[in-house]
């Protein structure tokens, strides 16, 4: 090599552990056999659930889109297989909490018979964004395991120079080597891959980081490095310290540079990808194959034979762990992920998804060890890669007191479990964080939803407010009005005692007086005469 | 299949409380051992007596608080308390001086402040302290290292002496103590002698040996190799020693250049006294101690610092108790102001205090 090594930087803490990848390595990657049903879960990825396009008894084809993103951040999900769509409804998904969620399942007909296929012979030809559409269309997500959408990632916005593209190759953790497998399997893939998302984000450089502790991996990938002849694309070693594969460590490790607080990597001008991505990403393109498998590390001391698998996403574990010669006769736990970070499932009758890389089976007997009180030894401080301080976060989180743990920056917490690992009071640190976490959440949560109540509140308050007063001024109104017609009236009544008075009144008055005046003028002249008469008709009455 | 459930991590970590304890406790055997040669049997009586007393005290308390007795009576930390404050009490301290410091510190300063991992103050540290004040006079029952003029008593008149109070016939108090090293020069240093005339004293010219106090430098320079390997292991911070060593180191040699006569010369305050004890195995009890990286070079040199300014000034020959004490009581405050920079962060940020929602609560 005629390039002078890269310089190397160092992230604060970490741990040396115990690989255990020997185990799972002896043997090439196997491709699963077909399952007899396929369940695949409609949110797979970060972001908004995808929506079924599909019916139930709907014959569909190898790789044909069966659900779709109706947001930016979403993913499509394409058949894995070819076969009938039997239901649509809520299944138990690989979730810590356990929780069902929509899924389509898909019973194989055993054919895997393809749809057709567009592959793209020169993507140089076509523009970023026409290529980033692909990406989006083929369904990839992060498979490194947080299974972000892979088309937004890659579309950092038009203000935002990516100056530097990292694929993700440490594969820290032990156990897992599924990244080590592909690595070693399909490195003219992978860096195929890093090509293509380079260009898609017009990055100058692409360094592909690998532990050294993949020989193997870092010999194939050198071996296309140089036979391509590339200038823009380097390889780079780095030592073995969990957690070197965390997003923020290896960039720290590669570019001395420190993702802010509140910031992406973006923000300093790098993006990182998974190598199972760049993979992902160079199918989707040169193959035209939406993402519909991955490889799954089956291993640990409580499976027969562990191995390495080219997985159909929907594929239950049970099948995998039956296919990897089943289930050692202590087998106690199974976890999802690797040994730090992965969570325990308690039934195996679950799909894998796009985001699943491990399936670890434990022969754990040793019973949990009591948790004793903290020492206040600083053991976790100097393990902790976030240059936090974990027991005070302890301290603070076990008292509830949830601004403090801000101010020790909680949130910075990637839950590595290096404090927990490293311990001597046996103390499960992480669970606190979490709960700390999810109690702010809710509190979060609960704020804003009583702010909105609150809003509400106030504008139905107001509304009344102004209802009232309307009512009211009304009222006030009307009253006035009265008030002023009948001093009107007084008014009127005082004058016409004096001077006019009403016409009416005066007519009938008049009419009154020419009667009366009437009635005595006939009176007067009728007297005499009439006398008689009247005398005699009051008699005859 | 149902499986267990558990959070992550899954791996199992080996070490464990009863671990450190241990491994401390083993690394205080070469500098016991060098002390019971010098100063005789009364060391490991002290040892013994204390111990069965820190036991006693520990099972009693968590008893009554109504925990497990185990794994907490096993843990250690009670027999290191035990073992720290042996160490400090004078050979021939009576059987209830021992007693009643080494109850105090387990049931007072230990247990009714929350037991292990919630003391505020070095429980051993708070008993010398409370043994010094009460009872001066039994504190200064200090045996002379191997000197010509002294006898080393035996080991049954040692239990004799201990537990009875009564000397040997043949024997006055004289005859078997005498003050340390330390008090010794302090006090003469107080008569306006000067450090050569006390160092070739017919009478105090040989308890200086060739760098600090005779016996005294080869207990210290065994706790100094012992407690650096526990340093190195990782299982004592080194800063907080290092605080300790680098700040009395630099303030006597400030002053002995100053005035060489009427200082204690550097090389006596390291090596005389309980200097390397103090500083690898005393002020390094993480409960009490600051935590962050920067709190401990604090708090370390702020021990150093103490230590010398009692010594010089105050009314004690050593001081390293009070020191402690002083500092313990500024650890929560280093610990808030020392906090490490966290990934992503810039230095200026400082944390506050949320005033308001302090009042709601």
């Amino acid at each position: 090599m005629s390039r002078k090594p890269h310089q190397l930087w160092h992230f604060h803490g970490g741990l040396k552990l115990d690989g255990h990848k020997a185990m799972s390595t002896a043997s090439p990657i196997v491709k699963a056999q077909i399952p007899k049903r396929l369940v695949l879960p409609m949110n797979q990825h970060i972001g908004e659930t995808a929506v079924p396009l599909v019916e139930a008894g709907q014959q569909v084809l190898k790789g044909q889109l069966i659900a779709e993103n109706n947001s930016y951040i979403s993913a499509p999900i394409h058949a894995p297989t070819s076969g009938t769509i039997t239901d649509i409804s809520e299944y138990p998904t690989p979730h810590p909490s356990g929780i069902s969620s929509p899924c389509v399942v898909l019973e194989p007909d055993g054919e895997d018979r393809w749809i057709e296929l567009k592959p793209l012979k020169h993507p140089r030809n076509s523009s970023p964004a026409e290529l980033r559409q692909l990406i989006r269309k083929a369904g990839i997500v992060g498979l490194g395991g947080a299974a972000f959408p892979t088309a937004v990632k890659v579309n950092p916005g038009p203000d935002v120079h990516i100056d530097t593209l990292i694929i993700n190759g440490a594969e820290c953790e032990p156990y897992i080597s599924c990244d080590d497998m592909l690595m070693r399997e399909h490195a003219d893939e992978l860096v195929s891959g890093c090509e293509l998302i380079q260009y898609m984000v017009s990055a100058r450089h692409c360094l592909i980081a690998v532990e050294d502790n993949k020989p193997e991996a870092i010999e194939a990938i050198q071996a296309v490095i140089s036979a391509k002849a590339l200038h823009t694309v380097e390889l780079v070693v780095i030592p073995t310290i969990y957690p070197t594969g965390g997003e923020k460590q290896l960039i720290k490790v590669l570019t001395h540079k420190e993702v802010p607080s509140d910031g992406f990597p973006a923000d300093i001008g790098l993006l990182v990808q998974n190598v199972g991505t760049a993979v992902a990403v160079h199918r989707a393109i040169y193959l035209g194959e939406p993402l519909i498998s991955r490889i799954i590390t089956i291993t640990g001391e409580g499976v027969n034979r562990p191995q390495n698998m080219q997985v159909l996403i929907g594929t239950s574990i049970s099948e995998l762990i039956e296919q990897s010669g089943g289930y050692h006769e202590k087998a106690s736990k199974l976890i999802l992920g690797g040994p730090m970070m992965g969570f325990t499932l308690q039934t195996d009758h679950l799909p894998v998804t796009k985001g699943s890389n491990c399936i670890l089976v434990e022969n754990s007997e040793e019973q949990m060890t009591q948790a004793m009180p903290c020492i206040r030894c600083g053991a976790c401080a100097t393990a902790c890669p976030a240059q936090l301080l974990p027991q005070q976060l302890y301290w603070h989180a076990s008292a509830k007191n949830f601004d403090m743990v801000q101010d020790y920056h909680l949130f910075d917490c990637i839950e590595c479990g290096c404090c927990a690992h490293v311990c001597p009071s046996n103390i499960p640190l992480v669970q606190y964080y979490r709960f700390a976490k999810t109690e702010i959440w809710n509190h979060e949560r609960e704020r804003i939803k009583s702010d909105h109540a609150r809003v509400r509140h106030d504008f139905r308050q107001a509304r009344l407010d102004r209802e009232k007063k309307e009512r009211e001024e009304k009222l006030r109104k009307k009253k006035e009005m009265l008030a002023k017609k009948k001093q009107a009236e007084a008014a009127k009544q005082a004058e016409g005692e004096t001077v006019a008075v009403d016409p009416k009144k005066a007519a009938i008055e008049a009419a009154m007086k020419r009667v009366q005046e009437k009635k005595a003028a006939r009176e007067a002249t009728e007297s005499d005469s009439t006398k008689s008469n009247n005398n005699s008709s009051t008699e005859q009455q | 299949m149902q499986f267990k459930t558990a959070t992550s991590p899954h791996i199992a970590q080996n070490n464990s409380v009863q671990g450190v304890m241990f491994k401390v406790l083993l690394a205080m055997v070469p500098g016991t051992i060098a002390m019971i040669v010098f100063f005789g049997w009364g060391v490991l009586i002290n040892i013994l007596l204390a111990s069965v007393v820190a036991l006693s005290c520990e099972a009693l308390m968590l008893w009554l608080r109504k925990r497990p007795i185990m794994p907490y009576l096993t843990d250690g930390s009670a027999l290191l308390t035990a073992c720290l404050l042996a160490l400090a009490l004078p050979q021939l301290a009576p059987w209830w001086l021992t007693m009643i410091g080494t109850a105090f510190a387990i049931i007072v300063a230990k247990h009714l402040y929350g037991g292990l991992g919630f003391n505020p103050f070095n429980p051993a540290m708070v008993g010398y302290v409370v043994v010094i004040i009460s009872f001066p006079r039994e504190m200064t029952q200090w045996v002379p290292p191997l000197l010509e003029d002294y006898t080393l008593l035996s080991f049954t008149e040692t239990v004799k002496v201990i537990f009875s109070g009564e000397l040997p016939l043949t024997y006055t108090w004289d005859a078997v103590t005498m003050a340390t090293p330390l008090d010794t020069v302090k006090t003469q240093l107080g008569l306006e002698l000067s450090i050569n005339e006390i160092e070739t004293h017919k009478l105090y010219g040989p308890m200086f040996g060739a760098v600090g106090g005779f016996g005294w430098e080869w207990v210290n320079g065994l706790f100094l190799a012992s407690g650096l390997f526990l340093a190195i292991r990782g299982i004592i911070d080194w800063r907080i020693p290092a605080g300790v060593i680098i700040a009395l180191l630099v303030l006597s040699n400030t002053f002995a250049l100053y005035d060489y006569a009427s200082f204690t010369p550097p090389t006596f305050h390291l090596f005389s006294g309980g200097i390397m004890l103090g500083a690898f195995f005393i002020a390094t009890d993480p409960v009490s101690a600051a935590t962050t990286t920067r709190g401990r070079w604090l708090y370390g040199i702020g021990i150093g610092v103490f230590i010398f300014i009692i010594r010089t000034w105050g009314s004690y020959p050593d001081g390293i108790a009070f020191a402690v004490l002083l500092m313990n009581m500024a650890a929560p405050l280093l610990d808030y102001y020392t906090m490490p920079r966290a990934f992503g962060h810039r230095w200026n940020e400082f944390p506050h205090h949320h005033k308001e929602h302090d009042d709601e609560s």
